[in-house]
């Protein structure tokens, strides 16, 4: 019960968390000029205010605002995120249609900055003066002054302009024919620069911390006693010392969900990557204010989730994590 | 202790002032950054001058290389100075970085005092409303507001210091509730001093060290952020600026690749400096976090 008590607090307060994001959601919506009614209007070539009174009538939108606010909440509760009137399909269709790819691209740079940042920390730690060290340091300061869409963009004129090795735009290249694995190939092709791009943000990130929290690790008691067992360096490593070292690594990495879904947009923008972030920029510019509010909702979605498993991960692998609080 | 040692002693106690310029100075790396910033600044505020006219006409033919007629970084994909637009974005950049840093800070330390320095149900709310603007993907959440009421300067500015607020005043409250348990606060409160003294006069100043770091930091923060949005071009678009020319030059990569690396590379050199700054002004002032 006393393991059970706290993560059933955290969920209820998961819960009030994205009731609020939709409440402030829905005000934006209300408070920005123009509404969907004039939006409609607007597509279909204008209407006089007769016709946009009718509209605002049939949408509910001359209802008092709470009236209004609860029918939304209510939808989104079902799935229902409303309706884009510029892709003309549900809003949550759209996103689930986008949803594979950006998955893809943030799950596949979140594991490749993970292995890479925690191996350059624990060499780097073992050996402060290697060539580990520079690395990290270097990237600790390029990965926080380069702008995401540039590194991109570098990479793009290095190695798809001057060195055409990888494709230069999108996910699937349609003139590839072949079975499933010719086709993954092409992705995995297609997949290569957008996920260094994005992994190098977190890369400096972990990088650093691994480092930091494995040279704390070394100094610790227990890794000494293992030492004087005489275990080989390599075992005490990575078998002892860096289970104690990754925990904070993971609580950054859980951390990472908002950064991760900024980045995703930014990347997917330099290297047309047919996501979310990609949909969430095209709504933006076509004033589809269903879609970019669905979007937004459901990214407030997944980070208060990710946070949530986060610690509930946290606590299965450190019990020393609840019983703190 | 003799006469002499005494005055030797006096003499090295020096004001805190003085030893954090010390430190900094020390630092290399630090005031490398400082020189490169002041230069950067001087190039925002003076550059204009030099560069006079409008960054956006067109001055000869397009995609000309760098050094072509005396237009040292050439021109872009629709014939303009690429050196006077860099000149002339560098203001904006530096003038958003500045103010959406400052707002950032403003919002942040409002939020952590009151939370640090009331507790109770206070802390809980305020602390909840950070975490509530935590959950929102920052750079969507500044692109939805942009969006939604309009891509002018002052919006971009209050967009981005409404969405990195959270990090200043988790800073904040933890100092507060750090300091607020010192003695010397509490004799301060014995003696009657008001609340609101007690925040900006007693506890405040010796607060400010890690929240100065952070903010110089911010200030990098917010210049990536604002040309993230721009690159996007989520910006006004009669206001030229380092993550516009990016943007709007991206499409001819192929033909002129200095029309964006060189924007970027002005970008990736200010943010850097700023944050070597950070680092040295993070020496200077925590001199107990040195051994980090």
């Amino acid at each position: 019960m006393k393991f059970l008590f706290p993560i059933a607090q955290r969920i209820f307060y998961a819960i009030a968390l994205l009731i609020a994001v939709l409440v402030l959601n829905f005000s934006m919506l209300h408070l920005a000029p123009g509404d969907i009614a004039d939006t409609i209007a607007q597509a279909s070539g204008g209407a006089d205010a007769e016709v946009i009174e009718q509209i605002r009538k049939d949408y509910g939108l001359d209802q008092p605002f709470y009236i209004q606010l609860l029918k939304y909440i209510g939808n989104v509760l079902a799935f229902d995120l409303g309706h884009s009137f510029f892709y003309n399909q549900p809003v949550t269709d759209l996103i689930l249609e986008k949803l594979p790819a950006t998955l893809l691209l943030v799950i596949t740079a979140q594991i490749l900055a993970l292995i890479v940042g925690v191996l350059l920390g624990v060499f780097s730690a073992r050996n402060p003066n290697g060539l580990a060290s520079y690395v990290v340091t270097f990237l600790a300061l390029f990965g926080y002054a380069a702008p995401v869409f540039w590194t991109g963009i570098l990479l793009l004129i290095a190695f798809s302009l001057k060195i055409p090795l990888f494709p230069v735009a999108g996910m699937i290249d349609v003139t590839v024919e072949g079975g499933f694995f010719a086709r993954a190939a092409d992705i995995a092709l297609h997949l290569v620069l957008p996920v260094i791009t994005l992994a190098s943000i977190f890369l400096a990130l972990y990088s650093r911390l691994c480092r930091a929290s494995m040279l704390e690790v070394l100094g610790s008691d227990y890794v000494r006693t293992a030492k004087a067992k005489g275990l080989a360096e390599r075992e005490v490593v990575f078998k002892h010392a860096l289970k104690n070292a990754l925990s904070p690594v993971v609580t950054l990495a859980g951390l990472q969900f908002s950064a991760v879904v900024s980045g995703a947009v930014l990347v997917e923008t330099v290297f047309s990557w047919p996501g979310l972030g990609t949909l969430a920029l095209q709504s933006i510019i076509a004033r589809d204010t269903p879609t970019i509010l669905g979007i937004l909702f459901f990214s407030a979605f997944v980070v208060i989730v990710g946070n949530l498993l986060t610690d509930l991960v946290l606590r299965l692998i450190d019990p020393r994590v609840g019983s703190k609080a | 202790m003799s006469s002499d040692a005494e005055k030797e002693f006096i003499e090295k106690a020096r004001s805190p002032f003085s030893e954090a310029f010390e430190m900094f100075r020390k630092n290399h790396a630090a005031v490398a950054g400082l020189v490169v910033l002041i230069f950067i600044v001087l190039a925002g505020i003076f550059g204009p001058y030099v560069y006079p006219g409008d960054p956006f006409e067109m001055v000869w033919a397009p995609f000309s290389p760098p050094g072509d007629e005396g237009y040292f970084l050439g021109t872009d994909y629709l014939g303009r100075d690429l050196a006077s637009m860099l000149i002339h974005g560098a203001r904006v950049s530096i003038a958003i970085g500045l103010s959406a840093a400052f707002l950032t800070v403003f919002i942040g330390i409002t939020i952590g005092a009151l939370a640090g320095f009331y507790r109770g149900w206070v802390e809980e709310v305020l602390m909840r409303i950070t975490e509530f603007f935590q959950v929102l993907p920052t750079l969507l959440f500044s692109m939805v507001i942009v969006a939604l009421f309009g891509a002018t300067l002052p919006m971009i500015t209050l967009a981005i210091g409404l969405v990195s607020w959270p990090a200043v005043a988790r800073i904040t409250r933890s100092e507060f509730l750090r300091i607020r348990e010192l003695e010397y606060v509490m004799a301060a409160r014995a003696c009657g001093v008001s609340n609101g003294k007690l925040i900006f006069k007693v506890i405040l100043p010796n607060a400010l060290p890690p929240i100065i770091v952070q903010a110089a930091l911010m200030v990098g923060s917010a210049i990536l952020f604002e040309a993230g949005l721009s690159f996007l071009g989520l910006t006004d678009p009669n206001i030229v600026s380092w993550g516009q020319i990016i943007g709007s030059n991206r499409e001819y990569i192929l033909d002129a690749s200095y029309t964006v690396t060189v924007p970027g590379l002005a970008i990736f050199v200010t943010v850097l400096a700023i944050s070597l700054v950070g680092d040295g002004l993070n020496d200077a002032l925590n001199p107990k976090l040195r051994q980090r």
